[in-house]
């Protein structure tokens, strides 16, 4: 029998459960990697390079070089996981949501002075 | 005998520790916010807890996608902060209780809670956050930790019922230890925020608020709450608030509520801040 999952019809979202966790496993253990001070210097040296190390798929590896977070979680990413790139960018977590929202930086921090994205609206597929 | 006197809960957003250990805390941004943490840290010099078990989540620094325990506690005689992708955060290493953290493995685990022990662990943001919150910046910490790791990061984490169940086994634990400890427990993380994809910045003051109220005097009923609703009303990330309910099932079924503070944004998240003390 499937599993349960309520959460498929929250709007903008993607629950890290175990069957993304499945997919997104080297994804994730490559993030890992860049905790380390020489392991990020590799990186940056030659990323490509540095990715066909891991045994991601091509997608993957793509999203990753795209710095495109959406697409990395879709392949099964986590944000966690994903934020040892962004750190190794020099970029913030504001930074980096604000680039998943398709709002400017400036305009993700003004939304998020104002008291965020509001809920209503923004609790169901349908209500999109 | 040892004995749970007071709780705290406390987001513990990664920018607050970046604003501390870079002197931003007096900046407009932060200042209403470090505001709300000035009555704990006179609260907590008078209360000088010995040992403070301490409900966290590691973010994707000890525990990768190898290794992910339910639960977790610490049994170790030091912890170092972790290097989350920036370097470590320059705070004093964390001095652990190995005798009393390894007494409440053995009595949780006989208590029903299969607990994972582990005895390495750097420390992340998700721990050492909350201690520069109520301690400021002191050379070493003024007390021991334990740490007690919850996974939130794969889905689903425990339940909101399972994790009060918990925190009523870690007093039965601690209350059966010899030695006199004034022993609190902390429960971190939270409130609503979202991290991730297109619904990125979701804040719900509402759903906080009611939170705030409803784990002082309606613990209980607010433990039965289902992981969906966390998600969709409190955002992706805002499901790290079962911990608090860990920390409240540690406490008396009556508290004295001595602090409440509630604050948006701290970068991507609502903070929000409880003092409960045992009545």
């Amino acid at each position: 029998m499937a599993l349960d999952k309520p959460y498929e019809d929250v709007p903008g979202t993607t629950i890290f459960d175990a069957d993304m966790a499945r997919k997104g496993f080297h994804l994730n253990q490559f993030c890992m990697s860049l905790m380390k001070a020489g392991n990020r210097d590799a990186f940056r040296a030659d990323e490509r390079a540095y990715l066909d190390q891991w045994p991601m798929t091509e997608a993957q590896k793509q999203a990753v070089l795209d710095r495109d977070y959406n697409r990395m979680m879709a392949l099964g990413g986590n944000i966690y996981f994903l934020a040892k790139i962004f750190s190794s960018d020099g970029i913030s977590f504001q930074a980096a949501a604000a680039t998943m929202t398709g709002m400017s930086q400036a305009e993700y921090a003004q939304m998020m002075l104002d008291g965020g994205r509001s809920p209503q609206g923004n609790m169901y597929k349908e209500d999109k | 005998m040892a004995k749970i006197t007071a709780g705290v809960c406390t987001s513990h957003v990664p920018a607050i520790g970046a604003a501390i250990d870079n002197g931003k805390t007096g900046d407009d941004y932060w200042r209403p916010m470090f505001a709300g943490y000035e009555y704990s840290k006179q609260w907590i010099a008078e209360q000088k807890p010995d040992v403070i078990l301490l409900v966290y989540n590691d973010h994707a620094s000890a525990f990768d996608s190898n290794l992910v325990p339910t639960f977790a506690i610490a049994t170790g005689e030091e912890f170092k902060p972790a290097d989350e992708g920036w370097g470590p955060r320059p705070v004093p290493n964390v001095k652990g209780h190995p005798t009393l953290a390894s007494h409440i493995a053995q009595s949780v685990i006989q208590d029903e809670f299969d607990l994972t022990i582990v005895n390495n662990l750097d420390v992340d943001h998700g721990l050492t956050v909350p201690l520069s919150l109520l301690f400021g910046q002191p050379s070493e910490w003024p007390c021991r930790v334990i740490p007690i790791a919850v996974n939130v990061v794969l889905y689903p984490p425990p339940s909101g019922k399972r994790c009060y169940a918990l925190g009523k086994a870690l007093r039965r634990a601690v209350e059966s230890f010899d030695d006199n400890l004034n022993v609190q427990v902390w429960g971190t993380g939270g409130m609503s925020h979202q991290l991730q994809g297109p619904r990125a910045g979701l804040i719900n003051q509402e759903f906080d608020n009611d939170f705030l109220d409803r784990i002082v005097d309606d613990a209980e009923a607010l433990a039965q709450v289902p992981h969906i609703n966390y998600v969709r009303e409190a955002g992706s990330e805002g499901i790290e608030l079962v911990m608090w309910l860990i920390a409240r099932g540690a406490l008396n079924d009556k508290v004295t509520l001595k602090h409440r503070f509630y604050h948006v944004p701290a970068s991507n998240t609502a903070v929000g801040h409880l003092v409960l003390e045992n009545s």
